[in-house]
């Protein structure tokens, strides 16, 4: 319900214009052919919701956001894509045929959702919203109070899922392969000449012919 | 909320499980292959004095700390008793097999040991933020366990199938926990327990989040129609994984189940117990007659495992003490029989050659009448026969079932069982009536002859006396 009033009339606008944005660059993401264009895609759809949660007094979360998903991640996850040359038409077989069934279970859900999660159940009256806090109110120093003390066993284990991440990923990629074949910087570096240059003392077989 | 100094005391266990796994992926590290033995007496060893401190640690009621975030009670600790017991076996089974196929490495023993960690916090969360980081520590360390094997494309598949379903069991888990976040303004189970039994919370909210949260737990347990990805990976993965699998993690899922169901939400009772009616039907009549038609022994087992999921959810939707005591009773008796049937395979398989058809067990009898009637309590006491322990296990559950008022379902379950029957009695007409295809004899080390010994007696020995541990399930949710 749009108010014509003042700040929240603006700050409506702002949210209507980036949640559209985010919806557009989500959709595109999973529907565009190019997968170099997808990732692109998913950095707008980050930006536009980091931008909602500027709306929501989050500026923290939101910065946190752009510069590790959108910094971090993201130009890793284009690195990998432009490395690997993926074929993308097997990803695509069936597509057609699983559509129908696709679209009736999608649509189902959606509604579903939109008949709970709609403004009937979290609309103002049961939720109402909060008073904005004061220009200097430090959403950084709010979370950095609770990270350590009230939230530290869950954030413990946060770090130590992470851990296990970088196990797994290096479990699973570091290993000796007897055929593949990988650079050994210290060998190349004490190599000498006499390593790779070997001087052979032939006697010439015959006689060099002169051409007449 | 003030912020009160947390008691660290009842998280010693996990903080000693925690502080050994780092040192073991350190020394690890730094030991070459002669030694890679000290990294797994590193890990058992961590195993048994975590038990023994969860043991001393015994709370006399229930204790919440960190914030209401962890929570010792009877019930974690019975779990988490068990989960390291379970974890104890099935690092000490997969040792040779590990080492005859050269993946004896240090990694599966660190992976192992925080996959414990992710289900003790499971056992001892009490906040749905807990509950779900430690469904993420366990699954993750799972999975890699699952893709370890590299050079194998089952395994590969197993993984990768097993990642994206899990992954998106986690997600429909989280959006359910984030509608009853919503409902109810609090992560903490106690407070959500206060708000939802109040009736303060909006009851369509709570519902549409309860089943979104169900589906999650359904995923993770794997009960039909979520079961797909539990054939495939038992399968796929390398047995000593799939034995890891199959076990300790049902103890966790379970732990979970509770805390989320009956801890938090159980004023929804009666939206529940519909939604578990269905799974567990599906789940006892899928898993039985799928079962029958498989001859690869490691599927078999998956979809038996399905059954017995089956008849584990029909012990939590009584929703009476009791019936939560039997499916606790029958959560820890199949993760017992369920080490013993994969520990089994593992034992049967050597170099080079996967003991997983039903072929290999044929004539088992005249190869190793010892080994062959230790299989025999395994395939028993899964289907179910008197006197053994799997049979006291479905008898508790029927009963609260038929005290609980569901009778027809008491029905469904005992019809089901004894179709079941049929796949579990095969292996021993196999075994006992058929001729070997190969007749070398089975030579077992001594140690695996021991475990595997003791872990059939104590199938034996339990279902001649249940009470002990029957008693202790009750005590443990009493208190």
């Amino acid at each position: 319900m749009l108010s014509l009033r003042g700040p929240f009339m603006t700050q409506q606008v702002v949210f209507y214009i980036f949640a559209a944005i985010m919806v557009f660059a989500g959709t595109m993401v999973i529907s565009v052919r190019n997968p170099v264009h997808a990732a692109l895609f998913l950095v707008l759809a980050f930006f536009s919701s980091a931008a909602v949660w500027l709306l929501l007094e989050a500026e923290f979360l939101a910065i946190a956001l752009v510069l590790v998903y959108v910094g971090a991640v993201m130009v890793l996850f284009l690195f990998v894509v432009m490395m690997l040359d993926i074929n993308m038409a097997p990803l695509r077989e069936g597509f057609i045929r699983y559509l129908p069934v696709g679209i009736v279970i999608a649509v189902l859900v959606a509604v579903q959702l939109v008949l709970v999660v709609g403004s009937s159940y979290f609309g103002l009256e049961s939720f109402p919203a909060p008073e904005p806090r004061p220009a200097e109110y430090s959403n950084t120093e709010a979370l950095g109070n609770v990270l350590y003390t009230t939230y530290v066993y869950p954030f413990e284990i946060a770090a130590v899922i992470l851990l296990v991440a970088i196990v797994a990923a290096i479990v699973l990629t570091m290993r000796r392969r007897p055929h593949v074949k990988r650079q050994r910087p210290d060998r190349q570096v004490a190599v000498r000449r006499s390593d790779r240059v070997r001087l052979v003392g032939m006697a010439p077989e015959k006689k060099p012919s002169v051409r007449r | 909320m003030a912020f009160v100094t947390p008691d660290f005391v009842p998280a010693i266990p996990e903080i000693f499980v925690l502080g050994m796994a780092c040192l073991a992926l350190v020394v690890d590290v730094y030991i070459t292959e002669r030694y890679r033995l000290f990294t797994y007496q590193l890990a058992q060893s961590t195993l048994v004095a975590s038990a023994l401190m969860v043991i001393f640690l015994y709370p006399a009621e229930a204790v919440v700390t960190f914030n209401g975030t962890f929570v010792s009670d009877g019930m974690s600790t019975v779990l988490k008793v068990f989960i390291l017991l379970v974890s104890y076996f099935v690092f000490f089974y997969s040792k040779q097999y590990l080492r005859d196929r050269n993946l004896f490495r240090g990694e599966y023993y660190v992976l192992g040991l925080f996959a414990v960690l992710g289900m003790m916090v499971m056992a001892s969360a009490h906040s749905l933020l807990t509950i779900y980081l430690g469904l993420e520590l366990l699954s993750l360390s799972l999975y890699a366990l699952v893709a370890l094997n590299r050079d194998s494309n089952e395994a590969s598949e197993a993984a990768m199938k097993y990642f994206v379903l899990g992954a998106l069991a986690s997600g429909m888990l989280l959006y359910g926990m984030s509608m009853i976040y919503g409902a109810t303004a609090s992560l903490d189970l106690a407070e959500v327990y206060r708000v939802a039994s109040g009736g303060q919370a909006n009851d369509t909210l709570l519902v549409f989040g309860l089943v979104f949260v169900v589906v999650g737990l359904a995923f993770k347990f794997g009960a039909v129609p979520f079961h797909m990805w539990v054939p495939d990976v038992y399968e796929g993965a390398s047995t000593s994984v799939t034995l890891f699998i199959s076990t300790a993690p049902k103890l966790a899922a379970f732990a979970m189940a509770m805390r989320l169901l009956v801890d938090a939400l159980p004023s929804l009772h009666g939206d529940w117990q519909q939604m578990l009616i269905i799974l567990a039907v599906l789940s006892m009549a899928a898993g039985n007659v799928i079962a029958i038609a498989q001859t690869n022994l490691k599927r078999m087992l998956a979809y038996s495992t399905i059954a017995h999921v089956g008849f584990l959810l029909a012990g939590i939707l009584t929703g009476t003490q009791s019936g939560y005591a039997a499916a606790m009773f029958y959560v820890i008796v199949y993760a017992l029989m369920s080490m013993g049937g994969f520990g089994m395979i593992i034992l049967m398989s050597q170099a080079g050659i996967e003991a997983d058809r039903l072929d290999h067990f044929k004539g088992l009898n005249e190869r190793s009448p010892w080994f062959a009637f230790i299989m025999l309590i395994f395939m028993f006491s899964m289907a179910g026969v008197p006197p053994f322990l799997g049979f006291w296990a479905k008898w508790s559950v029927l009963r609260e079932l038929v005290a609980g008022g569901v009778v027809w379902l008491a029905a469904v379950a005992v019809v089901f069982s004894i179709i079941g029957a049929f796949y579990y009695l095969r292996v021993v007409r196999l075994m006992y009536f058929d001729k070997p295809e190969d007749a070398t004899p089975i030579t077992p080390g001594r140690d695996m002859r021991v475990m595997m010994s003791a872990n059939g007696l104590a199938i034996l020995g339990l279902g001649i006396y249940p009470g002990g541990l029957m008693a202790v399930c009750v005590s443990a949710l009493g208190a």
